[in-house]
């Protein structure tokens, strides 16, 4: 299948021994360093993330549920120019999602009216809140952080897959692969001039003091909120309180009284201004959503509401991030900006639709098919690789219930050169950049979370699937010597009012 | 900025239960020497003996297995359902650490969760001398967690683990003492009478205190001298007087800190000012077990006042 014929992002079409040639050195970097040697560094990587406690719960597993996400050694680069239409792209579509939450939720439904999403997409749609629905957030915006999933076919061509827009993870694995990197491959970076990614945290801190409710307070209080240490991404949640310097509570720790919403010190009360939550809608205030959540803090929508504290990413989101909305991006990127997208979506068939659905069950094994509202892996359909059972079983279950489902061609995604059992070998990748939305603007990190596929042919990346990652380097433009090294792919935009 | 409630409370719990797993290991390796070295085999009296220091005895018997030395060892150290052993005491120092992480540094963390991972699926300890070589690692570990800590920033958070594990040594020595007397002493002896040499010895193994014992009195191996060194003498870290001592200094410090003061500084000011008029002779006369029953208590109350002081939730 697509293995024989994708594009790798090292070695091109012409494999190791004619790699494009940008990545000669890199090439030459992966064919002179014994894979024993290779083997070993990942090793020791591994070794320090068991020790950091860097694991995560596979759902499902009980027993010894802590694993880590295997790591691998060879990284994957982005050039300068590829970076520089890349992040374009992501300040694009990450301003147009939040025009679109903006229209949906507190503005006029523009978008419903002028008939370019049909309305019982919207109103019917699981995902859309109407407990929120009037209000706007601090600052009017919704979707602070973003994580936008990508896959490539060739050099030019990147698709989104999928926009994170609740509460998206992995920005750890971002910037603990780094850490690993620099200590067991220095050569590379004195080899190659990769933009600095540890700024992440700094920024992710100016982005929630950017958006503090009310008249500019000096020092808000700013707080990373968990559902606590059994959650499966508890690890990254501790790393980003840790790396910003603030609290990391849990709901226990929270109490809301005439609509300010306080943490419980041993000093007493301590008003919270902004609350980065980890913490799905759902079990966000059991007196507006699911009010048999143990998760949740009382009254915090009603201050929200109120307008005394900012809720990173704002609740109801996920109207905009679902996979059925996903289908309308390339439209409404088209509405709010006025151009046309500069990323791509990956063609999708709304299984909602009459000819799609036929286009589909017609086509099963060539299709990968998806639940609209599905994540993790789960509840997907890889086409190709599947056997006749599971094709009948989602034969059956998309006649039954087509509105639950899109279906999107199976792509030849690019690979990269990753440790394998036989040495290094191509691998199928994916890419989730993590964009920044504060008052001031938008905020592309130069980096990212790679997620390989590590069994031969794999398309399937999600580490509850056994994917794993790698690190992202993003080259930087070479400067003439004494300029400053400036921070390389950063790109800053204004947001749209 | 303030300390979250529940952070502090998890500190404190931290501390208590790496000293804990500490002690364990300690009163262990005592005890495997005890009945390996002694001329007189202590057998099962000294395994009886380290149940009862720990509080487990009653447990132990109900699990129906018999007092040997690797069904007790094994109770001790690896028993998932012994909410004292020692893999029990690292599971739940490293499920607060871990509740807990942005207040710790990475060095504290991974000390914890090294400790954790080296035990957590141990099955069986092993003969002596891998006993005595899985206690001795445990108080590597523990020493590792402890330097750690003193090298984090000298604030709550480190002075909180410390209060937690100063609070945690002065129980341990004090039910070590008094388990450890009543054994110590046949019925009908007095004390100063006959006594076990190797067992006045195992007691200041167990703390660590052979050689300090050599430093501070000449006088050679008497009871009165090792009730002495385990409850007055500042000197010795482990002793009631240094833990009662660490307590105070720990609590003024959190108060200049947090302004937060209270219940607790009184009973442990109080608590400091007796002990530095409390003469061991006197002790003896007005019976061991009585004083060390009431200190027992007091260190309960003080705890819970330490809770309450600290809004622990």
């Amino acid at each position: 299948m697509a293995a024989a014929k994708a594009f790798d992002e090292i070695w091109g079409h012409g494999g190791p021994d004619a790699p494009r040639a940008e990545f000669a050195a890199l090439a030459e970097w992966i064919a002179s360093t014994p894979p024993e040697e290779l083997a070993r560094r990942q090793q020791s990587a591994e070794a320090t993330f068991r020790q950091l406690g860097i694991t995560f719960a596979v759902y499902g597993e009980s027993e010894a549920a802590e694993r880590i996400i295997p790591f691998d050694i060879v990284p994957r680069v982005f050039l300068p120019g590829e970076w520089k239409r890349l992040s374009e792209g992501l300040v694009q579509r990450v301003d147009a999602i939040n025009a679109f939450l903006e229209d949906i939720y507190s503005g006029d439904q523009r978008i419903v009216k002028e008939g370019i999403i049909p309305p019982e997409l919207i109103y019917l749609n699981e995902q859309f809140r109407p407990e929120v629905n009037g209000i706007r957030p601090p600052h009017g915006i919704w979707a602070h952080i973003c994580g936008i999933d990508l896959v490539r076919t060739g050099p030019d061509d990147f698709f989104v897959l999928e926009d994170n827009a609740r509460t998206p993870s992995g920005v750890s694995y971002m910037l603990e692969n780094r850490e690993a990197m620099i200590r067991l491959c220095p050569e590379l970076f004195r080899e190659f001039r990769v933009a600095a990614v540890d700024s992440y945290s700094d920024l992710l801190l100016e982005t929630m003091r950017s958006v503090t409710p009310g008249p500019g307070k000096s020092r808000p209080v700013c707080v990373v909120l968990t559902p606590g240490h059994f959650n499966s991404a508890y690890y990254e949640h501790s790393f980003l309180a840790d790396s910003m310097g603030i609290e990391l509570v849990e709901a226990a720790d929270l109490v809301v009284d005439d609509d300010i919403v306080w943490m419980q010190t041993i000093a007493g009360r301590v008003q919270v201004d902004v609350i980065y939550r980890r913490i799905d809608d759902d079990f966000l205030d059991p007196l507006t959503f699911r009010p048999d959540s143990l998760l949740g803090v009382p009254g915090l929508i009603s201050a929200y509401r109120a307008g005394n504290v900012a809720i990173i990413n704002a609740p109801g989101n996920g109207i905009a991030d679902d996979k059925a909305i996903y289908s309308y991006m390339p439209e409404i990127v088209r509405f709010y900006s006025g151009g046309e997208a500069k990323l791509p979506n990956v063609e999708t068939y709304r299984c909602r639709e009459p000819d799609a659905l036929q286009y589909t069950l017609d086509n099963l094994d060539q299709l990968v098919v998806k639940l609209v509202d599905g994540s993790g892996g789960y509840g997907m359909l890889v086409g190709p690789t599947a056997t006749k059972e599971m094709i009948e079983a989602f034969r059956a279950a998309l006649i039954a219930e087509p509105h639950r489902y899109i279906a999107q061609p199976t792509l030849a995604l690019s690979t990269v050169p990753t440790m394998s059992e036989k040495g290094v070998a191509p691998r199928h990748v994916d890419f989730r950049p993590f964009v920044l939305t504060g008052s001031h603007g938008v905020q592309v990190v130069p980096g990212g979370l790679t997620r390989v596929a590590l069994r031969e042919g794999s398309l399937v990346v999600n580490s509850s699937q056994g994917g794993g990652t790698k690190d992202s380097f993003v080259l930087m433009e070479d400067v003439p010597q004494g300029q400053s090294q400036g921070d390389g792919g950063m790109q800053q935009t204004q947001v749209g009012s | 900025m303030l300390m979250l409630s529940r952070t502090a409370a998890a500190l404190y719990w931290l501390g208590r239960y790496v000293e804990r797993a500490d002690f364990q290991a300690r009163l262990i390796e005592a005890t495997v020497r005890l009945d390996a070295l002694s001329a007189r085999p202590a057998g099962e009296a000294a395994w009886r003996s380290a149940l009862s220091v720990s509080y487990t005895e009653e447990a132990f018997e109900a699990t129906g297995q018999e007092m040997t030395q690797a069904n007790v060892v094994r109770f001790l150290t690896l028993d998932e359902d012994n909410p004292g052993s020692i893999v029990r005491c690292l599971d739940m120092a490293r499920n607060n650490a871990k509740a807990v992480r942005t207040a710790l540094t990475r060095e504290s963390w991974t000390a914890i969760n090294r400790a954790w991972l080296l035990f957590h699926n141990r099955r069986n300890p092993g003969g002596p001398t891998a006993v005595l070589n899985m206690v001795e690692s445990v108080k590597a570990e523990t020493r590792g967690f402890e330097g750690a800590v003193r090298r984090m920033m000298h604030n709550e958070a480190t002075w909180l683990i410390q209060l937690g594990a100063a609070i945690e040594r002065a129980d341990n020595t004090a039910r070590l003492l008094d388990v450890k007397y009543h054994l110590l002493l046949p019925e009908g002896e007095v004390v100063g009478g006959t006594m076990d040499r190797d067992q006045w010895t195992t007691i200041l193994q167990t703390v660590s205190a052979v050689t300090a014992y050599r430093w501070l009195y000449s006088e050679g191996l008497s009871s009165a001298n090792v009730i002495d060194l385990l409850i007055s003498r500042f000197e010795l870290p482990r002793s009631l007087a240094a833990c009662v001592d660490e307590v105070v200094t720990l609590l003024s410090q959190l108060a200049r800190r947090t302004g937060l003061q209270g219940e607790a500084d009184r009973m442990a000011r109080a608590r400091l000012m007796r002990i530095q008029k409390t003469r061991t002779s006197d002790i003896i006369v007005a019976g061991l077990h009585e004083y060390l029953g009431a200190f027992i208590k007091e260190n309960a109350l003080l705890d819970s006042a330490i809770a309450r002081q600290f809004r622990f939730i």
